[in-house]
């Protein structure tokens, strides 16, 4: 049934879950084109899995639509849906051999010779051979693959994929990531792929939407989201920033003034939220550079001074926590390129950045510096 | 079965030291654990069933004021079963009819338990269980009361004409089949319950992802998944109701008597111990038979 009608884009319209009082997904519109790389990224119990169950039919939307093309399917039993998902767990039968979870799919639709279809399949995710193991006789990654094959063999409109590689170790998903990828451009299937790895998501998806609370904070492209995050929420959890907490007082050519904590900031009015009022002044951690005094930094950056308070060596940075004047610690990753020169603890330092790479986000009132990450939430590379 | 034969060599974890590496002790010890469990069978099993057995070969001319001996009359078996079939076909076809109206109510209630129930599932299964409290016999004639031919039941029947006017369930083979029916019931709720409980509900999500309409996943995945406990319920229902006498004693006239009734008979009223012993033998390789001929037919490795 997938493969004779022409799929379109998946359009999630209005579409709200509540349980109860709790409302998982609130009213979300989101049009993913047909044959992207789309990722959900967000921190566990945002409404991100609740999407994903009820694009798959799993649960039932409170209110809203599920259009595939024209068609809306939100009310359709998830087995009479052209929709296919590789689960958080796998969920491979356990009485079935490899073969015959992967002909599941096909020999329910009625297809009578799949084994051609089922070998090409194993052979994709490079399991040849393997056709008679059962499920349990496989490893992690493998089990993965399984799973992929079983939903990829029906060529579905639209692949869901829920945590995929979140059972997987770091070397075995890292793997499995560029796997993903590369068969993705391969069969050209939509892939709707659910994750709280920033990293996951940023490697794979043509475009992210970053979720909070059932709601969209941000869709674009990963790196246009990474420099030019919209909210605090997304700056801190699509990797990790500083956060500084100010006041726009006024404005000067292209840029917006700003003063924080008595110092004077500008940023490129391209590169602002807002335009007035309570703000944060925003630098990724690798875009501050470290100098020993003021006058070592170029003209037309932007400092501000502190005390080293920790150095982290990670191999290819190390990761330094600068305490300001006024007590917040801004977090400044330096690359291990050897030209370098390094500061211990309790060094003075002095950390400037080029303001072109700074931006401004609106704040509410009561908020304070946000510059060290929040520790439920997962943050940069270290992930 | 399947639990003795694997107890010695249960060790198998990957993570448990090589045989070679172990101490003497340590290899003795699951043997020495199996000890009094294998004293009492042998003791209290397989004495007493050399003993049958040897009595069944009895003369059977024999009588208890003048003694027994032992003839190898292997004839005592062919005359057994030319005098008494009737009666082991019906405790075959009793039981069996009991067997298919424990599973049409067994399995959905199991399902519904084991998956449905919620915060309700421990208080269900006690129901389940609860009737156990009281003595199988007490049961069996407290069912004579309800299948009475002045009871409700009987009453509402001939109203809605489903009996005739001197239409009957008491002394009746229905009888007979309801009381072996309610019974053994909780003996295939049980273990069903176990094997359902235990299934992943994720995979009958993953089914119906892929495709499987509800019936389709419950064929494909639901009923093999819950196999071993199907097997085991159907077992420990078939093998007692077969045996069963006290249900076509109570509920049922001479007419509905199973071969447990014939033995029963055959061992305190007629004192005939040769004809008691080969019909016992007669009944036990027939009840073997026929598990394993469903074992082989189910064919799931975990049970044989």
């Amino acid at each position: 049934m997938a493969r004779d009608t022409p799929a379109g884009d998946l359009r999630l319209a209005n579409l709200t879950k509540t349980f109860g009082a709790f409302t998982a997904v609130d009213s979300l519109n989101l049009t993913i084109p047909q044959g992207s790389f789309f990722a959900l990224l967000g921190a566990s119990g945002c409404g991100k899995t609740t999407t994903l169950r009820m694009v798959a039919g799993l649960e039932r939307p409170t209110s809203g639509q599920v259009l595939l093309g024209d068609r809306d399917i939100a009310r359709l039993r998830p087995h009479k849906r052209p929709v296919n998902t590789v689960f958080q767990s796998y969920a491979l039968f356990p009485h079935l051999d490899i073969f015959e979870n992967v002909a599941f799919g096909p020999r329910r639709r009625g297809i009578r010779a799949v084994d051609e279809q089922v070998r090409q399949m194993l052979s994709l995710v490079q399991l040849d051979g393997y056709g008679r193991r059962r499920p349990a006789q496989l490893s992690g990654g493998q089990q993965q693959r399984v799973a992929l094959a079983r939903a990829l063999i029906n060529q579905p409109q639209v692949l869901l994929l829920d945590e995929p590689l979140g059972a997987l170790d770091l070397k075995l998903r890292r793997q499995m990531q560029i796997e993903l990828k590369r068969i993705q451009t391969e069969v050209g299937i939509t892939f709707v792929h659910v994750t709280h790895d920033q990293e996951e998501a940023m490697t794979m998806a043509d475009t992210v939407a970053v979720m909070n609370a059932g709601r969209i904070e941000q869709l674009g492209p990963p790196a246009e989201i990474y420099e030019f995050p919209a909210t605090a929420f997304v700056a801190n959890f699509l990797g990790q920033s500083n956060l500084i907490a100010g006041d726009v007082f006024g404005r000067s050519g292209s840029d917006l003034l700003v003063t924080a904590h008595g110092a004077r900031f500008s940023v490129p009015a391209g590169r602002s939220r807002t335009d007035h009022g309570p703000v944060f002044v925003g630098v990724r951690p690798e875009k501050l550079h470290l100098a020993d005094t003021a006058v070592q930094v170029p003209a037309g950056r932007q400092h501000l001074e502190g005390t080293v308070t920790d150095a982290s060596y990670v191999g290819v940075s190390t990761q330094y926590l600068l305490r300001t004047g006024w007590g917040s610690e801004l977090s400044v990753f330096v690359a291990n390129s050897g030209a370098q020169q390094r500061f211990a603890v309790g060094d003075r330092a002095v950390a400037y950045w080029d303001p072109r790479h700074a931006f401004l986000l609106g704040r509410r009132a009561d908020e304070e510096d946000r510059t060290i990450p929040v520790l439920d939430e997962p943050i940069g590379a270290s992930s | 079965m399947s639990a003795l034969a694997h107890a010695p060599t249960g060790s198998g974890q990957p993570a448990s030291p090589p045989p070679a590496a172990r101490s003497g002790r340590h290899r003795l010890l699951p043997y020495l654990l199996l000890l009094p469990g294998a004293a009492w069978l042998f003791l209290f099993f397989v004495v007493p069933l050399v003993q049958l057995a040897a009595a069944s070969l009895y003369d059977p001319s024999g009588s208890l004021s003048t003694g027994y001996t032992l003839t190898w009359a292997v004839g005592n078996y062919p005359t057994a079963l030319q005098a008494y079939w009737p009666q082991f076909g019906r405790s075959f076809l009793f039981a069996g009819i009991a067997l298919v109206l424990a599973l049409l109510m067994g399995y959905p209630l199991a399902y519904a338990i084991a998956q449905k129930a919620g915060r309700w599932k421990n208080l269900l299964l006690v129901c389940v269980i609860a009737p156990m409290f009281t003595s199988f016999l007490v049961r069996t004639l407290a069912w004579k009361t309800i299948l009475s031919d002045n009871g409700w039941l009987v009453g509402l029947l001939r109203d809605v004409h489903l009996l005739g006017p001197d239409g009957r369930l008491l002394a009746t083979p229905i009888a007979v089949v309801l009381g072996l029916t309610y019974n053994f019931l909780p003996f295939l709720v049980l273990p069903l319950y176990a094997s359902l409980e235990r299934l992943d509900h994720r995979l009958l999500e993953a089914a119906s992802d892929l495709y499987a309409s509800p019936l389709r996943t419950f064929r494909r995945v639901t009923l093999p998944l819950s196999m071993p406990g199907l097997i085991a319920g159907t077992l420990l229902f078939f093998i007692p109701a077969t045996g069963d006498y006290i249900n076509a004693e109570l509920l049922g006239t001479p007419n509905e008597y199973m071969i447990g009734n014939v033995i029963d008979s055959a061992f305190l009223v007629r004192l005939d111990y040769p004809q008691g012993a080969a019909l016992s033998f007669l009944l036990m390789s027939a009840i073997l038979a026929v598990v394993f001929g469903y074992l082989r037919r189910a064919g799931t490795e975990e049970v044989l």
